[in-house]
């Protein structure tokens, strides 16, 4: 009964925390007057959600090379993140920053796998 | 209308990075997470650009959203395959109902 009573109790704090992501007024919070505010909402929700599947499997990958994975997949996910913001804000410096973050992060996954290689930095 | 077509890709590349993620927690094994989530979360975050451009139309910043998608288009596939090289080098098993092998097979070949 003690095991059924943990699963129950992790539940009903996932459902709590996903109505108040997917629900609660945050972005309004932040910038006060915007035109498409229904579509940040949605969507930060699932980028959230998504970050979250990513940073379980980092914590809990076997080996190196699940949590490279992780981190790559974390990285292309926030330009993803910077062009909805640009859309939705309406400033436009936030895709200079997709375009820097994707190409920094090819650089960091192709050194940590050559580094998982078993070769050195400078090889 | 163009502003219609790009919220629906926008939210068809959503959709797409959700399943990429939830991928990357359920697959069984390096490969195959890595086969999931790099395609899945590449094309997604494409289509996400793509209506960002449809969005913003023809001036600096949508062209800056077309060249950031060409960049993402040009190395994303790069690094995972410099990743699934990686954990073959370094021993990474597979999962044990996985069937075949080739690069194993070409190596003892050769």
């Amino acid at each position: 009964m003690k095991g059924y009573l943990k699963y129950i109790i992790g539940a009903i704090i996932i459902l709590i925390l996903v109505y108040f992501i997917l629900l609660s007024p945050l972005p309004i919070l932040i910038y006060p007057e915007l035109p498409h505010i229904s579509l940040l909402r949605r969507a930060i929700g699932i980028f959230i959600m998504a970050g979250l599947f990513c940073l379980i499997r980092i914590s809990r990958g076997p080996t190196a090379s699940d949590r490279i994975v992780a981190v790559d997949m974390l990285g292309i996910l926030i330009v993803g993140l910077c062009a909805v913001l640009t859309i939705v804000t309406g400033r436009n410096w936030y895709l200079d920053i997709g375009i820097a973050w994707a190409l920094q992060s090819f650089i960091s996954t192709l050194a940590l796998s050559k580094f998982l290689e078993g070769k050195h930095f400078d090889d | 209308m163009t502003e219609i077509i790009g919220k629906i890709f926008i939210f068809i590349g959503l959709f797409f990075d959700f399943v990429g993620c939830l991928g990357l927690v359920r697959f069984p094994d390096v490969y195959n997470r890595l086969q999931a989530s790099t395609k899945c979360v590449t094309f997604g975050t494409c289509s996400i650009l793509l209506g960002t451009f449809l969005i913003l139309g023809i001036q600096p910043a949508g062209i800056k959203a077309l060249l950031c998608m060409f960049f993402l288009l040009l190395t994303a596939p790069a690094g995972a395959h410099a990743i699934a090289r990686g954990s073959q080098k370094a021993k990474v098993k597979l999962w044990e109902k996985s069937v075949c092998n080739h690069y194993l097979k070409e190596q003892e070949t050769v």
